[in-house]
């Protein structure tokens, strides 16, 4: 077990299985939160609905955070290592058939990461708007709405969101060939839905303070 | 053609390199890149000057002795093919070129554009063999060896060790070379009985040797000369991740 996860290749498996399990929340995520579009009871008895299954609940928000720590542990040793392996850069340096989501992983990755903590702090922990605190705690419509008619913040969410999805776009095709899954057709398909996957969940997401900005949700 | 030659010169492996610029004129487009560098190199040698070093051998695309990163690609712009193989033609319309040797930890250059890429022979010494007796010559049909697994295998063997893919990958991973040297073996059965040891030694050694992980951005496969594909770095994860979790030994 140790020689597997300490080996690149461990490494690699550790972020495609982690990976796969965030991806598999962001689209539970985006399926509740369009909610909004159904209405303001619709999204607090969805977010009631959750409350009553605290104890399921737990245990994916536990396997959720593993999943996030290891993810970014193993991304920020393999890259320390790339690093590594080069210490002499080129004077002249093409991309052949590397994608731009590709070249950017890290960084894409650590502003993501950024905006999970901030994305927490606004709407889990409600610490970024006082004003929150006078709302019943499962108005989440009300709070999306204060929230997104400030331009600077659907700034923010909108080009995080846009990172997410170039983080996506490489990231879902990668990760099945990290666990060996890269073969005949299967690479193709993989890399079809990969893009797919990256657009339907970055669209989605940015629909939501989009519409709010714009008054298209009454 | 004319052109303006930017060429990392670089004493000795110990020495700080540089890219120098050199004008040369009467390049012919049927010339092949490496007879290119011979007439900078006879000028250089005529004007008493040191002539760039650069690795070459068979000069037919299949030796895997040449190199060269030509304006950020290695072994240039053309698709599937050597240095060698790559004729001035390429460069219609193009003053300036860029020449680099391999970039990589696991290949220290050793002087100009020449690199050492024994880290490749080290890889293979760690598993890159079947263990037989010596002996007379096993009958041609004694292992019955599938159509397709015989294609397979051959594809991965048509790698000649250049390092292309680690000079161009981002991170100078090797996975692309250590996955076709895995695939081929493991795709015969002359290969099954030392799989397992085999992969874990390779991909040891190849940690060891300091070179990077692959991120799956797919450069290696672009620049192969032998056209190599990243669906060899998949059976080498698979082979690994199998050998690495059933085994109990310590190779």
């Amino acid at each position: 077990m140790q020689r597997t996860f300490s080996s690149p290749i461990g490494m690699k498996a550790v972020m495609a299985v982690t990976g796969l399990a965030m991806v598999g929340f962001l689209i539970a995520h985006l399926a509740g939160n369009l909610l909004v579009f159904a209405g303001p009871e619709a999204l607090s008895a969805y977010a009631r609905g959750l409350r009553k299954i605290e104890g399921i609940l737990w245990v994916m928000r536990s396997g959720l955070i593993l999943s996030v720590f290891l993810h970014i542990a193993s991304g920020i040793r393999l890259s320390l290592l790339n690093q590594r392996a080069r210490p002499q850069k080129y004077a002249v340096k093409k991309r052949v058939k590397s994608t731009f989501a590709a070249s950017y992983m890290l960084l894409s990755g650590l502003v993501i990461l950024s905006f999970i903590c901030f994305h927490l702090a606004h709407l889990t922990f409600r610490l970024t708007h006082p004003e929150f605190a006078a709302l019943d705690p499962f108005d989440i419509y009300q709070m999306m709405m204060i929230s997104f008619k400030s331009p600077v913040l659907c700034l923010f969410y909108s080009v995080s969101i846009l990172l997410l999805m170039l983080h996506l776009n490489h990231g879902i095709a990668s990760l099945f060939q990290s666990l060996g899954i890269w073969h005949g057709n299967i690479n193709k398909f993989v890399q079809v839905l990969g893009a797919f996957l990256s657009f339907a969940l970055g669209i989605g997401f940015l629909s939501i303070p989009t519409a709010i900005f714009f008054n298209l949700v009454q | 053609m004319k052109l303006n030659l930017h060429i990392w010169r670089q004493k000795d492996k110990n020495a700080a390199g540089q890219m120098k610029t050199y004008t040369l004129d009467g390049v012919e487009e049927s010339m092949s890149f490496l007879e290119m560098l011979d007439l900078l190199n006879e000028q250089l040698i005529a004007a008493k000057d040191e002539p760039v070093n650069f690795d070459h051998d068979c000069r037919e695309g299949i030796c895997g002795a040449c190199s060269l990163v030509i304006n950020g690609t290695a072994h240039g712009p053309q698709e599937a093919v050597t240095t060698c193989q790559l004729h001035m033609r390429s460069f219609k319309g193009q003053s300036d070129i860029y020449i680099e040797p391999w970039r990589a930890k696991a290949f220290p250059v050793v002087k100009d554009l020449v690199v050492d890429r024994s880290a490749f022979d080290r890889i293979i010494q760690a598993g890159g063999f079947i263990s037989v007796n010596a002996g007379g010559v096993v009958d041609a049909n004694t292992f019955l060896i599938s159509k397709n697994d015989a294609d397979k295998a051959m594809d991965a063997a048509a790698c000649i060790g250049c390092g292309a893919c680690v000079a161009q990958c981002k991170n100078a991973s090797a996975m692309l070379f250590v996955g076709a040297k895995v695939t081929h073996l493991a795709s015969l059965p002359q290969g099954q009985v030392e799989k397992k040891e085999r992969v874990l030694r390779m991909v040891k050694t190849m940690q060891d040797e300091g070179f990077g992980n692959c991120t799956n951005t797919l450069d290696c496969e672009a620049v192969c000369p032998k056209s190599i594909g990243v669906s060899h770095i998949a059976k080498l994860h698979r082979e690994f991740l199998a050998a690495s979790l059933t085994t109990t030994s310590n190779s």
